[in-house]
Order: C-alpha cells, then sequence, then structure tokens
C-alpha cells in the first residue's frame, strides 16, 4: 500500500513536472526564435547610427529628450523649460532671461507636443517647437545645435494644450487654451463663468528666415477647453482644426459637468481668412503682458523682452471663418490625415471613432446647412459632415496617426493598445497590446503630407512591471512597434523622460549633416569673451568683479586670482578656446549658489559667486577634458570686505 | 623653336604649380580623431586639412612637450624665391640654351630639391626631438633614451597611438614632372643633335 502511494506520487509530481516543463518550453518557443530576430531588428551595432530621430516630450520634467529609433538609445536631454544643471541652462547669466514671464521667473513647465517644421508639407529638420502648459509658453530649439533659442509666452490663455502644431510652410505655430479664462484677465466670481470666459487660440507666426516667433493673431472663441488641434494639409491648407470639450461651459466638477452633451465640438478655423482680415487692418489691438525670450547664438546671450499688446479678433467679424463640427463625446485628439480630406476626432468617452470629412465640410458649408449656432458660430449638422465611423474599435480613443500608405493607427487608453483601421473603409485590420495606457502615438513625419510608416512609437503613461523597479516612481515608457508589415509587431521597450506626451521623429539624415561641431571663436559676440589667453583680466566696479577667463587643455587663464572680498559680487565670463569636435569643459565654484558651466568650444557663459567667507576658494573643470583633467583647477583668495588686498591674477607664474 | 626647347619650356614652368597646390601633406590618424588630424604643407605657408587641425596638433603634441608649429619659417621664404629664380633660369635657358643647358639645369633641380628635403628632415627631426624639459609627459625607448616624435620623412610610421602619414600632394607632382621632362628635353634635344 506505502508502495503504491510512493509510486502514484512520483508518477503525480513527474507528470506535474512535465507539464510545466511543457508550459514553459511552449512559452518560451514562442518568444525564443521570434525574440531573436526582434532583437536583430532594434539591433545598431557599435558605431552605427540610428535611422531616425524621436524627439519625445518629457511632460513634467519641462524638457525635450531625443533618441534614436529604431535603437531606443537616449541621447540627450534638450533643457527648454525647466532649469537645467547639468548644462548650466537657466543658470547661467546667458540663459536665465529664457525663462523669464509675465510671473517672473518661472524655471518649469509642463511640455506637451513637440512639431519639426515643414516646408511643403514635408519636414524640413530645421526647427522643433514645442508647448509649455502651464504658464503659456511656446519654445523654439534649433535643431543645428540642439538648444531652446527662443521662447514666447500666451497673453490671455491658459492651459496652453492644443499646441504646438505647425501648418505645412510653418507659417505659424498654435497655441490653443485648453483653460477658458476671463480676457482680459480680472477679479470675478467663478460661478459666472458661462458666457464671460473665454478660449484664445493664438496663431504665431514664424520669420521663414530666421524662424523668429510673433503672436499674429488671437482667436477670441467661446468659453470652451479647446484640447487639441491639428493643421489641415493638401486641400485642407489653410485650414486649423481644434477639439474642443466641456461645450456646456462648466467651472467645477467637470468630470461629471463637462460630460453631460452627447457631442461636443471639432472647431474649423479658417485661418487663412482670418490672416487676409488681419493684413487689410482688422482686429482690435489690446493691452497685454507677454515675454518674448530670444537667444542669440552669436553673443551666446538670451534677452526678454515685454510685449504689451496682442492683436485679438472676434469670430462673428470673419464671417465665414469659423465653423463647429459635432463630434460624440469629448473629443481629444484631432488628427488629419497626409490628403487632407479626413479630420479624426477621438471622442474619448465614445465607442466609436468619428472621421470628419473636408470636402463634406465645405459643401456643406457651401450650401448653408447649419443645425444653429454656438454664441453666432454656425454648427454644423453631424451627418452632413461626417465621412465615416470607425465601429466599437476598443476603449477610451486618444490619438491618431498614419504611415502614408492609407492606414491610421489609433491609440485606447482604456483598452491599452494600439489599433490598426483602413481610411475609407474604417475596418480594423489589427491590433497590439501596449503596457500601459497608452496616451499618444508618432509615426515618423506623421504630422506631415509624408509620413515615414516604418516604425511607430507608443507612449505609455503606466509601466508597472516591464522594467526593475525603482521605488514607488518607476520609469514611463515608449513601446516600439514594427509596422512595415500588415500586422504591427512589437520590438522594443524604452524607457522615457518624465512623462511622455507627443513626440515627433524624422530620418536622421535631415537633422545629422547640418550638426553643428563647434562655435567659430572668431564669431564669438558675447560682450565679456576673452579670444585668446592675452585678453584675460579681472575688472573690479565698485563692489562688482568681472574676471574675463579662457579655458583650454588642460587649464583655465587666469588660474591664480587676489583681490576678492567679502560681499563682491563675482561674474565668471569664461570663454572656451577650444576648436576640436566634443572638447567642452565645466567650471565650477565652491560655494557658488548656482550650478556648474558646461561651455561648448567658441562658446562664453557667466556664472555669479557671492563670496561670503574669507579664505582661498578652488575652481575646476567638471567635464573630464584631457589625460590632465584633474590639474585643470585654480585658486580664488578671498579677503575681509575692508582689506586692501590689491587686485591680481596669474597664470603659470606666482603672484607677486 | 625646336620640340626640346618647347618641352624644356613646359619642364621650366610645370613647379610654378607649388604656388597652387600643396607641397606636402603630414596626417595623424588615432582611434579618438574618426575625421584624422592633418596639415598640408605649401611652398609659403602651412594650412588646415580640417578647421582648425593645426591648433588641434599643438594642442595635443604640448602634452610631450613639443613646440607649436609657427605661424612662419624662414624656409616661407627662401622656397618660393628658389622656386622663382630656378624658373626664370629655365625659362632663359628654353628660350637661349642648347640641350646640354637642360641637363644643367635637371641636375640644379635635383640638389636644390634634395637640399629642400634635407632641410625638411632637419626641421622635423627639431620638431620632433627638441622636446620642453618641463613637459607633461616624457617618454623613453627601450634603450633608455628619450623618444622622439619625428613624423617620417616619407612613408608611415606609428607615433605612440597615433599613425603618421607623411606623403607629397600635387605640388610636389609639379615639381617633379617639370625636373623629369627637363631630362626628357635633354634626351629629346641630344637625339636631335646627333640625327642633324
Amino acid at each position: 500500500m506505502k508502495n503504491i502511494l510512493k509510486l502514484t506520487l512520483t508518477i503525480l509530481s513527474a507528470l506535474v513536472a512535465l507539464t510545466s516543463c511543457n508550459n514553459s518550453g511552449k512559452s518560451d518557443s514562442r518568444s525564443g526564435a521570434l525574440a531573436g530576430n526582434v532583437a536583430e531588428k532594434v539591433y545598431v551595432a557599435p558605431g552605427e547610427h540610428d535611422e531616425f530621430y524621436a524627439f519625445i516630450s518629457g511632460g513634467f520634467s519641462g524638457q525635450l529628450s531625443v533618441y534614436g529609433l529604431p535603437s531606443g538609445r537616449l541621447f540627450k536631454v534638450i533643457p527648454v523649460f525647466s532649469q537645467d544643471a547639468e548644462k548650466a541652462y537657466g543658470y547661467n547669466e546667458e540663459t536665465k532671461p529664457m525663462l523669464n514671464t509675465s510671473h517672473g521667473f518661472v524655471p518649469w513647465d509642463d511640455s506637451h507636443h513637440p512639431d519639426i517644421s515643414q516646408t511643403g508639407g514635408e519636414i524640413d529638420g530645421r526647427w522643433i517647437f514645442i508647448n509649455g502648459n502651464n504658464t503659456p509658453r511656446i519654445a523654439k530649439i534649433d535643431l543645428s545645435t540642439f538648444e531652446t533659442t527662443e521662447i514666447i509666452e500666451v497673453p490671455n490663455s491658459a492651459g496652453n494644450h492644443s499646441s504646438s502644431f505647425v501648418t505645412e510652410n510653418t507659417e505659424y505655430v498654435v497655441a490653443g487654451t485648453r483653460f477658458s479664462v476671463p480676457v482680459p484677465q480680472k477679479d470675478m466670481p467663478i460661478s459666472e463663468y458661462k458666457g464671460n470666459f473665454k478660449g484664445a487660440l493664438s496663431f504665431i507666426s514664424v520669420d521663414p528666415e530666421h524662424g523668429h516667433m510673433d503672436i499674429k493673431f488671437q482667436l477670441i472663441m467661446p468659453g470652451f477647453d479647446y484640447d487639441l488641434s491639428h493643421p489641415g494639409r493638401g486641400k485642407s491648407h489653410g485650414w486649423f482644426f481644434f477639439t474642443t470639450y466641456n461645450s456646456e461651459e462648466a467651472s467645477t466638477l467637470l468630470e461629471v459637468n463637462a460630460s453631460q452633451n452627447d457631442k461636443d465640438f471639432i472647431a474649423a478655423v479658417n485661418w487663412k481668412k482670418i490672416e487676409e482680415y488681419v493684413n487689410n487692418g482688422g482686429g482690435t489691438m489690446v493691452p497685454a503682458n507677454y515675454a518674448h525670450n530670444i537667444y542669440d547664438e552669436d553673443t551666446h546671450t538670451a534677452t526678454s523682452t515685454m510685449k504689451k499688446e496682442v492683436l485679438t479678433v472676434n469670430p462673428l467679424d470673419v464671417p465665414g471663418a469659423v465653423y463647429f463640427l459635432p463630434t460624440p463625446k469629448s473629443p481629444h485628439g484631432c488628427d488629419v490625415d497626409p490628403t487632407g480630406e479626413y479630420i479624426v476626432g477621438n471622442g474619448k468617452l465614445s465607442a466609436n471613432l468619428t472621421v470628419h470629412s473636408f470636402t463634406k465640410m465645405l459643401d456643406a458649408i457651401e450650401n448653408k446647412k447649419f443645425a444653429g449656432d454656438a454664441y453666432g458660430i454656425p454648427i454644423l449638422n453631424f451627418e452632413d459632415v461626417l465621412a465615416g465611423s470607425v465601429e466599437q474599435p476598443g476603449l477610451g480613443p486618444l490619438h491618431t496617426e498614419f504611415d502614408g500608405k492609407g492606414n491610421a493607427y489609433t491609440t485606447f487608453f482604456i483598452s491599452s493598445e494600439v489599433v490598426k483601421w483602413k481610411l475609407g473603409t474604417w475596418e480594423v485590420v489589427d491590433r497590439q497590446p501596449c503596457y500601459y495606457s497608452v496616451g499618444h502615438l508618432m509615426i515618423p513625419g506623421g504630422n506631415s503630407q509624408k509620413p515615414w510608416g516604418k516604425y511607430v512609437v507608443a507612449m505609455n503613461k503606466i509601466t508597472k512591471d516591464r522594467y526593475l523597479p525603482t521605488g514607488p516612481e518607476v520609469t514611463q515608457s515608449a513601446q516600439l512597434y514594427d509596422i512595415s508589415g500588415d500586422k504591427m509587431e512589437l520590438l522594443l521597450d524604452f524607457p522615457t523622460i518624465g512623462e511622455p506626451h507627443y513626440a515627433a521623429g524624422c530620418p536622421a539624415d535631415l537633422i545629422k549633416p547640418r550638426s553643428k561641431k563647434i562655435f567659430k571663436l572668431e564669431d564669438n559676440k558675447h560682450p565679456f569673451a576673452a579670444k585668446s589667453e592675452a585678453d584675460t583680466k579681472v575688472v573690479r566696479d565698485g563692489k562688482t568683479v568681472h574676471i574675463y577667463m579662457t579655458m583650454i587643455r588642460s587649464h583655465f587663464s587666469p588660474d591664480n586670482i587676489e583681490g576678492i572680498k567679502v560681499g563682491d559680487k563675482v561674474y565668471f565670463h569664461v570663454t572656451n578656446l577650444e576648436q576640436d569636435y566634443d572638447v567642452p569643459h565645466g567650471v565650477s565654484m565652491i560655494g557658488a549658489n548656482t550650478s556648474e558651466l558646461l561651455i561648448m568650444p567658441g562658446q562664453t557663459e557667466t556664472f555669479l559667486w557671492e563670496p561670503k567667507q574669507e579664505g582661498v576658494w578652488p575652481f575646476y573643470c567638471t567635464d573630464f577634458c584631457s589625460a590632465l583633467h584633474q590639474e585643470m583647477q585654480g585658486y580664488v583668495r578671498v579677503s575681509p570686505t575692508n582689506a586692501n588686498t590689491p587686485l591680481k591674477w596669474s597664470l603659470g607664474e606666482d603672484i607677486e | 623653336m625646336k620640340k626640346s626647347n618647347i618641352i624644356m619650356l613646359i619642364a621650366a614652368l610645370l613647379p610654378l604649380g607649388l604656388f597652387l597646390f600643396p607641397l606636402w601633406r603630414i596626417t595623424l590618424e588615432a582611434p579618438q580623431y574618426p575625421i584624422p588630424l592633418a596639415m598640408n604643407i605649401h611652398i609659403n605657408d602651412f594650412s588646415d586639412v580640417h578647421p582648425h587641425d593645426i591648433k588641434n596638433i599643438n594642442l595635443m603634441n604640448h602634452y610631450v612637450g613639443m613646440k607649436y608649429i609657427p605661424e612662419a619659417i624662414p624656409e616661407f621664404k627662401i622656397f618660393p624665391a628658389g622656386i622663382i629664380i630656378t624658373t626664370f633660369i629655365g625659362l632663359i635657358i628654353a628660350f637661349k640654351g642648347n640641350y646640354k643647358w637642360f641637363l644643367y639645369w635637371f641636375v640644379l633641380m635635383v640638389l636644390l630639391s634634395s637640399a629642400g628635403m634635407y632641410d625638411f628632415y632637419i626641421w622635423e627631426h627639431d620638431y620632433g626631438h627638441n622636446l620642453d624639459p618641463k613637459a607633461i609627459m616624457k617618454f623613453t625607448n627601450p634603450d633608455g633614451t628619450v623618444m622622439g616624435f619625428q613624423p617620417p620623412l616619407f612613408g608611415s610610421k606609428d607615433i605612440l597611438n597615433f599613425r603618421a602619414h607623411s606623403y607629397p600632394r600635387l605640388g610636389a607632382l609639379f615639381l617633379g614632372l617639370g625636373i623629369a621632362m627637363s631630362l626628357f628635353a635633354y634626351f629629346v634635344g641630344k637625339k636631335h643633335y646627333k640625327n642633324s
């Protein structure tokens, strides 16, 4: 009996072992052979370059990160709206003005939607624009230096969310307000929101040569929430489309009160018509207060100018310029396909995906088929403009991108997936899960007439178990899918900075050849530059001391300074004399209440040091620059406030 | 004008190509320089092959105590004068002289070019061996002598982590062609003289 029991147990446990063996074997074989194949698809050998650049927004980090595709390797975090001690952005005297606003120095923002400049409806790789959502701002980043070179604040706005998308020749970057506010701002009861708050849609013109931005006009719309936007293109070039929610105009408990209407709107704006109206003297100039910050590459210095007025346009004054397209259930994403015909309104509470037809819209306008109006703006009939619906594709549609081959890809937040469907037939052809809660997605060139439909990147809000845990706060994530075949294939997970919102991508060859290697020393027009060691000096002006310092492998000039006193304001203006690719130097000073400087070859940067204690204090190079990097250091002697220590400086000899 | 004199005329003019094209190039390859550092030597100047190459060669060389490559050297005055004078002599010979003079010009040019190469060697040797005694890094050969950093006169050579190349450029080709053609003119002239 005992033996039988033993035997049975043995057989049973062997069976269990075999079964589990089989199981694990199965799942291994499933991912095993394929996994090898997949790994090859994202493998970029040492020394080789990725095929695409991906610029992924940092969300609440306020920055923009640069990745390579398909490897998912992180190359750089470009500081935009937040101070960055790594690069001294917002810490050095040169870039502090970049973060100036009408609210003062605001060293943080919430960066959402990057968009690359276009020419003729195709991505040209010159600049990338991104919005600051919290303190409404638009930044321009120069893609030859990967540095933020301009930031313009947007007045009469709040929650600059439906932004910063560009028209097909980069005529305009838009900045639509998510929150409607009193225009102009004033002290009034919040309960009187309805009818009194306004939503400003700002059209910011971009100088075709230098990229300088200027608010051309603000369209003052009814007090809805303007959520996302998209330029028309091709046949619909000249129009801009904005999704709205809260057409109920509620100001409290919006999750309920702004979800009452079955349909909200997509606002279709004929900006060419308004531009013409404005060029002919239309619109009303109103007082405003907003900062316009420009970084000059020759002086390596930013300046901030406060602007005092802005041109506003009442949509009712330009008949035929603005229409509302009813769109079900609080639409979020607003996406126009590469031909410009289809406008996809992703109703985030809707079971279906609504697609409007631009041709039908024009037809309805021409035949004046209006269902009514909202604050005087005509509302078109839903059925008259509807191109079709994708029936029950998933739960919680957010954003759609296009591959240029007649397919659309939509993210579903609640069901956590990317769904591929066909334009025109509206049939779902494929779906792939995301890990987890996907937001935006990006196909390189997706916001242009010419997408490179090889990959799609899905940006996920939640990661949970995908990576090694790092305490309660785990990394955000992006997922890369191959979309070159009929079926999507998940290739790669890679972590992202902050919370990725939208991204922009383009072939590396558009940017790589134009990438700057050094700044030419002879072009350096910084007022405190020392272009050779012979130019270095220390100048006292009352309690302010200016040090004109240079750096080259492997020393500072001067490296011994005496005659500084407690309570002085000491400005270190440091010029990197190198003219070799990839040889920056850094500098930091003990006790300085700021960051280090990281100075590129040929560049000058400045930090302020206010010595509070007597002594002899060292400074040193913070970026490992050569075999003698550790020797790259110097001293400043600090004397009492009332001392008579003469001002002296030297290099290579003892101070006498 | 006789055929041999026309050839001599061309031979005398060809070295003027030195004023248009570089004479020599020294290239330094190392793993950390994906684009190698290189300088061209002209008859009257040094020049960067890529922007700032000479500045970066100087920055790198100062670690072992080498001097900065000077803006100008006396040779930059002597060599152009020498070429202009010898071209002038060559032209006179082409117009006035007989074939024997072509050979003398050839010999003169070979001697002067050899002197130039010797001068180049001396300069290189000084540049590579006359090191600052306070140099940051000091290297010795296996036999204990102080290591030199002289680039090769002609050819390629390993110097520490660098591979140095030293080769003539288009200007030198013009000079060499000119010299060779004067010898050719001599043989053509000689043949013509014998036949007549």
